[in-house]
């Protein structure tokens, strides 16, 4: 297991906070388009393919996949920085934890896990399912 | 409206320096200014269009600059694209003049990372909350060497690249540097140097990533009346084209990159193909940053790059493809993290027959300069400058 790294904390803009009120409640959100019937990520406003403002918010499964990876070495505490692509079909940036830093493999299935940054704000990561 | 042949690059100046602790950003800037003026044989009044990224310029846009270089315009451009900035201002320079917009373009890179000390690479940097990705993406530490690691991770993956076949980017790119007496690294360097250096980010090695310099470059565009007046051969402009890319609102694919349309769009106007590239300066932040860039260009199929780059064939008068015959960022120099201004000046070299004598194309009629700007693994914008000697 790797030292834990200290998180940078997320600065909501206005909009996002629902995300991350989300967070808090141990859900990963995703962003979803009632127009078009579409979920995106990064959530937005308008929807990044109809540009719709009739938008909701879904629960995500919190299962995916490893898309890449890669292991930063050359920092205080190595961590792995990964894109996972979600069972609903988008991907989302992240870091995977909770697991031996050299056993990360793309395609290897993980499973949502929020991790308490900096200010205490839970941030959605993802480990080993 | 096509600009093939409606502009000339008829200056060109690389700063000599590497690290510049004596210097500030602006005199960095007004000197590269005054060495492509000079090489152009113009003088600064000349000048009636200015063209720089808004990132590596001090002051707001470029005003802070045309103000100390008291330039006299009636043009101006500061788009900034990060390092692919100076490619894109070279295919706008095109179009402004061939719109009467102006008739000397003069563009400007300058930088001193080294001398303020920048992790440039390995180090997460700090966006303004306003950028809407930011809280969602800096909480994981994305740096700029770990977003093009998880491209070259998933091009392994897909393609079966290894880290041998990256390596001989590096060794390509050392061969050239040991005759540039201004490169940071002169040391050829073999496949084993590279593939046991230390590991910084998985699978990108030490002997991967780029250097850190201070430094900048300048180049001087004008019309073909007046390029046909000056003493210097002429580098025609016969193809440009700009492409970003993105994350797709979630859908990532991180096997390729805006080169595929910017490269698409340059060849086309040029009305060559990638056959008739006699050489190409290829933006190298990365080894992966090559072989992607050189497959979305068509100088090989897709997943082909790590085969392609094998064997020295980007070594000038060994392989198939000479690249980067100053050295690159990998070896050269990367003034300001920021490789594109660099890039067109060696094309400008090997076209005029000006390069190392030891790294001179022979016959070099047509030359292609490439670069991708911004981060690979998230947003970055490709773009391709394609050029003829007349
Ligand atoms: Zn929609």
């Amino acid at each position: 297991m790797a030292k834990e790294r200290k998180i940078a904390s997320p600065e909501p803009t206005v909009g996002s906070e629902p995300y991350w009120e989300g967070a808090r409640e141990g859900k990963l959100l995703l962003r979803h388009c009632t127009s078009c019937n579409k979920v995106h990520h990064y959530p937005r406003a308008l929807c990044p393919y109809c540009f719709s403002d009739k938008l909701d918010w879904r629960e995500a499964s919190g299962k995916g996949k490893v898309y890449t990876y890669s292991v930063m070495r050359r920092a205080p505490e190595p961590y792995v920085i990964a894109y996972v692509t979600l069972d609903e079909g988008i991907k989302m940036m992240t870091n995977i934890v909770d697991c031996d830093l050299d056993k990360v493999r793309i395609d290897q299935p993980v499973k949502v896990v929020f991790k308490p940054s900096e200010n205490g704000q839970p941030v959605p990561m993802f480990a080993p399912a | 409206m096509s600009t093939k042949g409606k502009a000339y690059i008829v200056g060109a100046y690389e700063h000599p320096t590497r690290k510049a602790p004596d210097k500030s950003l602006a005199q960095l800037h007004a000197e590269v200014a005054k060495g492509a003026i000079e090489d152009a044989g113009l003088t600064k009044d000349d000048v009636d269009g200015y063209f720089c990224a808004a990132g590596d310029t001090p002051g707001l846009g470029g005003l802070s600059m045309i103000d100390y270089m008291n330039l006299n315009l009636r043009h101006v451009d500061t788009t900034d694209t990060g390092g692919s900035s100076y490619l894109v201002h070279v295919g706008h320079a095109a179009e402004a003049i061939a719109a009467g917009r102006c008739n000397v373009a003069l563009i400007t890179l300058a930088g001193r990372p080294r001398s303020e000390g920048m992790a440039t690479g390995t180090a997460p940097r700090a966006g303004n909350p306003n950028q809407p990705d930011l809280q969602f993406e800096f909480p994981y530490a994305p740096a700029t060497a770990n977003m093009y690691a998880m491209c070259a991770m998933r091009h392994m993956h897909e393609f079966g690249t290894t880290s041998e076949q990256l390596a001989w980017v590096k060794v390509a790119a050392s061969h050239h540097a040991q005759h540039n007496e201004h490169a940071m690294l002169r040391d050829v360097v073999t496949v084993e140097d590279v593939v046991n250096s230390p590991m910084v980010t998985d699978p990108l090695h030490r002997l991967d990533c780029c250097v850190i310099s201070d430094g900048g470059g300048a180049l001087v565009v004008t019309r073909p009346e007046i390029a046909k007046s000056l003493k210097r051969p002429k580098v025609k402009i016969i193809g440009t084209g700009e492409a970003a890319k993105h994350q797709m609102a979630g859908h990532v694919d991180l096997t390729y990159t805006g080169g595929t349309k910017s490269g698409k769009a340059a060849f086309e106007e040029a009305g060559v193909t990638p056959k008739d590239i006699k050489y190409a300066s290829i933006y190298d932040s990365f080894t992966i940053t090559v072989v992607m860039q050189l497959e979305d260009l068509g100088f090989c199929e897709r997943g082909k790059g790590g085969r392609f780059v094998s064997d020295g064939n980007l070594i000038s008068g060994v392989g198939k493809l000479p690249f980067n015959t100053d050295g690159g960022g990998l070896c050269n120099n990367h003034p300001a993290n920021r490789g594109g201004m660099t890039k067109v000046i060696e094309a400008v070299r090997q076209l005029r027959g000006e390069a190392h004598p030891k790294v001179q194309v022979k016959n070099c009629d047509v030359a292609l300069a490439h670069g991708t700007g911004g981060s690979l693994g998230t947003r970055h914008c490709g773009s391709t400058v394609i050029m003829e000697r007349e």
